[in-house]
């Protein structure tokens, strides 16, 4: 069948436009495919809000839209975007070489230990040489985080998707005793590290918005990502590894090695993500620092299709369904948990969607 | 036909999008005989089987079994009509007991089976009276592969059998293990059972059965009785093809020795020994063939050569250079090439395109590469002129090569192994699964090769892909090298011999 349909092509359409209209029909499936997911999630959202009473479509479209009211807004919405964006492209790394890290949060949570760190004990620094110190620190941290689910991976074939997951509970529980021992602020009744000095803060953009410069760092860092996947040895390397072991064995690529720089290039980005969070917008470490952006960076990274570039934008969607429904809890009366729901089920639907694009390529 | 046949397929045919494995098979297998079922990888033996215990339904075609037309739609069916399949992999849970295991599946939802006691008793009758030696309590983890079939043979005796077919059982066991399975195969047919034993071993083939049907290509090309035939038809029905490749050819100008192997010993991956110390050497200007049945040690032999299985003993030498056990990326670059016995498995990455393909060793070298970033446009025109020469149908550079047929998936490989100036070229099955014209392109682009003063070893169950190109053949059998024979057809004869692991010169009484 294949064949016939491309034979038929070819005397149809000249080789120039076949290309094109190649690369536009792979545009196509690759774009249709996560805003049909979000869609269709969205509209089963409606319906289930209906049955419990709420008008669905109202809720929905404030879900979305309820966060655009002014500058501010979206500034909070790119705030909560910069760790999605982060956490989602580096995942985009591990995944495409078949590591499933699933220890974002952990690798989150050491690299905001490290971030406080240096942000607090070191001090006199200029800004400009004391923030990116602080940035650094958290990813090389993270990095680290993940290398040791690498190394018992590549070692010892421990499944990472176990090992992530263990070492996300020792991060988040040594951060609570970190925030409530040795790194306690002595002066404050609640557990929490002492202030980062001035200079280690990460820049914001507008002085009077919390926005701050991570936006930025993350979209660029995605952008080379990318470039690194699809444009350089190592990237390609990595690819080979992930679609098939044996041929990169057999090419004489070292299969160990790219996992650890796969898994680790993940983890800085996490690591990255976590210093950002508390530079950038707690200036303390607190025992839960993040709302859970090491899971959502998953379902970021699976809705762009592996791709760093997609991340940015599947981390924008998930920031604002973030907002809207902090809006909605706010303004409504529809309970956490519905949203909750909602919220379970376009990340369902992605995972749905991402194997029905696949179905879709290969009849395509 | 004397008597009605017990099974008979009837002109069955199955494809699997673009492969035909059963090209319009029929067979008849008689009550209470062993038949055999032999053929190389790939000539559609287990396929058969499996279309007739439920697991592959077929195309075209009818089984005719005790008598009545059966259409399986899963092996319960199967089993519930007393056909057992024993499977090259086993379908055995490590977790769960032996006993656990025979009962999954059984019962349903509603109907727990909770007599775990007679479970356990049938078990222990069925093992005494076969001398099977399974414990109903043991965890499948625990239990060698030995074991493990044993296992399963004894599996299907508890649901019940007529007809027990094994696929490939002796290829993992080690001959003691054999020769006991051999003996069990004809205490199940002296209580009446019928068993069809798959393999590709001749002299196993030989001892066992009653009859033996030739596989090739999708189709039986022969059946024959044991008592009328020997290893030497066998081989000849086994490997034959019809059609005689004269390729024009010059003498041979061997220079100087390029690689030498001493005494190589390895393992399998299962860790049974398989390269039996192999000593052989290769000169610039020359091919080497190594002929055998396909499991006698030619895929750890060629895997070991070339970094990816461990080394147990012996030395390989590359000009002049020891790379006895280095890993790929080292081996790789003192000038060896390797084209794969398995393509899907070490040869390409289906999902990725051709150029993607054409680099997948030079991807961080230049001119492919510079200062770690890929040289897209260099490696597109490389792709584009391998394409060309190579005659390769694609659509482009960039189509995925997994959406090539296979035989322009093998002149890929050929192509980019060439193209990376080797002063060796091992060999592991240059035609498989390809169209004549492509494995006459590649054979010829093998003697351009040689003449322009490469070494290359061949390694190939196909006897006619040796005699077209090879200046010398080494017959290899259990792991060793057994002769050394000139590529002359008129000595098939020997060479089969050879084959079924016969040194002695042949009595010329059959």
């Amino acid at each position: 069948m294949e064949q016939v349909n491309q034979g038929v092509r070819e005397n149809v359409y000249p080789q120039a436009a076949q290309a094109l209209y190649r690369t536009l029909s792979q545009v196509a499936i690759s774009a249709v495919t996560p805003l049909a997911a979000v869609i269709v999630a969205l509209a089963c959202g409606a319906a289930l809000l209906w049955l419990n009473g709420f008008n669905g479509s109202d809720v929905v479209t404030v879900m979305i839209f309820g966060s655009f009211q002014d500058m501010r807004s979206v500034g909070e919405i790119l705030l909560k975007a910069t760790p999605l964006i982060l956490i989602g492209a580096g995942l985009c790394v591990a995944f495409r070489c078949k590591i499933w890290n699933i220890g974002a949060e952990g690798q989150l949570y050491v690299g905001a230990i490290a971030a406080t760190f240096v942000g607090t004990s070191i001090d006199g620094l200029s800004v400009w040489v004391h923030a990116p110190l602080v940035m650094l620190a958290g990813a090389i941290a993270g990095a680290a985080w993940a290398g040791i689910a690498g190394y018992l991976k590549v070692r010892f074939q421990a499944s990472e998707i176990v090992t992530t997951i263990m070492l996300n509970y020792i991060a988040i529980i040594l951060t609570s005793y970190l925030v409530t021992g040795p790194m306690k602020d002595a002066s404050a009744a609640y557990p929490q590290s002492a202030r980062l000095v001035r200079e280690a803060w990460t820049p914001r953009i507008v002085s009077d918005m919390r926005l701050h410069v991570g936006i930025l760092v993350a979209v660029v860092l995605a952008v080379a990502l990318y470039i690194f996947l699809q444009r350089s040895s190592r990237g390609f390397a990595l690819r080979v590894v992930g679609q098939n072991p044996h041929a990169a064995r057999y090419a004489g690529m070292n299969v160990g090695r790219n996992i650890m720089i796969a898994i680790c290039i993940s983890g800085a980005m996490a690591g990255l993500a976590g210093a950002f969070e508390v530079a950038g917008v707690t200036h303390r470490l607190y025992q839960n620092i993040s709302p859970g952006y090491g899971f959502e960076g998953i379902a970021v990274a699976l809705l762009a299709g592996n791709n760093p570039l997609a991340a940015i934008l599947s981390g924008g969607l998930f920031a604002t369904l973030r907002s809207g429904s902090e809006v909605l809890q706010i303004t409504s009366q529809v309970p956490q948990v519905l949203v909750l729901v909602i919220q379970g089920i376009v990340i369902l639907s992605v995972v749905a969607f991402a194997k029905l694009r696949d179905i879709i390529r290969i009849v395509a | 036909m004397s008597q009605k046949p017990f099974l008979r397929i009837d002109n069955i045919r199955k494809r699997f999008g673009p492969i035909v494995a059963s090209d319009g098979v029929s067979l008849e297998i008689q009550e209470g005989e062993i038949h055999s079922l032999l053929g190389e990888n790939g000539a559609g033996k287990s396929v058969l089987m499996s279309m007739i215990c439920g697991m592959v339904r077929p195309d075209e075609g009818e089984i005719i079994y005790k008598g009545q037309s059966v259409r399986f739609n899963s092996p319960r069916e199967a089993i519930r009509q007393h056909i057992g399949m024993v499977h090259q992999h086993f379908m055995l849970v490590p977790n769960l007991t032996v006993a656990e295991n025979y009962i999954l599946g059984q019962g349903s939802a509603l109907r727990v089976i909770n007599d775990m006691d007679e479970v356990h008793a049938k078990i222990r009758e069925l093992s005494d009276r076969y001398a099977l030696d399974v414990r109903p309590d043991a965890l499948i983890e625990d239990l060698s592969v030995g074991e493990q079939q044993r296992v399963e043979i004894l599996k299907t005796l508890f649901h019940g059998i007529d007809l027990l077919i094994l696929d490939e059982p002796t290829a993992v066991l080690t001959p003691q293990e054999t020769d006991r399975l051999l003996a069990l195969m004809r205490d199940l047919v002296k209580d009446g059972k019928t068993v069809v034993f798959i393999s590709h071993k001749l002299d196993e083939v030989m001892r066992v059965s009653d009859r033996i049907s030739v596989m090739r290509d999708g189709r039986v090309v022969n059946t024959v009785n044991v008592a009328d035939t020997d290893a030497r038809g066998l081989a000849r029905m086994m490997v034959g093809r019809d059609v005689g490749m004269e390729l024009a050819r010059n003498p041979a100008n061997p220079g100087p020795l390029v690689l030498s192997v001493e005494n190589l010993t390895c393992r399998s991956e299962t860790g049974l020994p398989a390269v039996r110390g192999v000593s052989l050497h290769v000169r610039a200007g020359e091919i080497v063939g190594i002929a055998g049945v396909s499991g006698n040690g030619q895929t750890e032999l060629s895997l070991a050569l070339s970094g990816l299985l461990p080394v147990d003993g012996g030395r390989v030498v590359l000009n002049g250079k020891d790379i006895t056990g280095l890993d790929p990326v080292r081996i790789n670059a003192s000038g060896f090439s390797h084209i794969p016995e398995d393509r899907h498995k070490h040869g390409i990455v289906m999902s990725m395109s051709l150029s993607e393909n054409t680099v997948l060793q030079r991807y961080d070298q230049p001119p492919f590469a510079a200062r770690g970033m890929l040289n897209r446009r260099m490696i597109s025109e490389h792709t584009r002129d391998l394409i060309k020469r190579f005659r390769i149908k694609s659509r482009d550079e960039d189509q995925r090569i997994g959406d090539l047929s296979g035989g322009n998936q093998q002149k890929l490989v050929v192509a980019r192994e060439l193209a990376r100036n080797p002063d060796f070229i091992l060999v592991n099955q240059l035609a498989r699964g390809i169209d004549i014209g492509a494995m006459e392109f590649v054979m010829e682009e093998m003697l351009k090769q040689r003449d322009s003063g490469r070494a290359i070893l061949l390694i190939s169950t196909e006897l006619e892909e040796l005699f077209a190109i090879c200046d010398r053949i080494l017959v290899m059998f259990h792991g060793e090298i057994l002769g050394e024979l000139p590529p002359d057809r008129t000595r098939l004869d020997e060479l089969g011999l050879l084959m079924a692991g016969k040194t002695e010169q042949p009595a010329l009484a059959g």
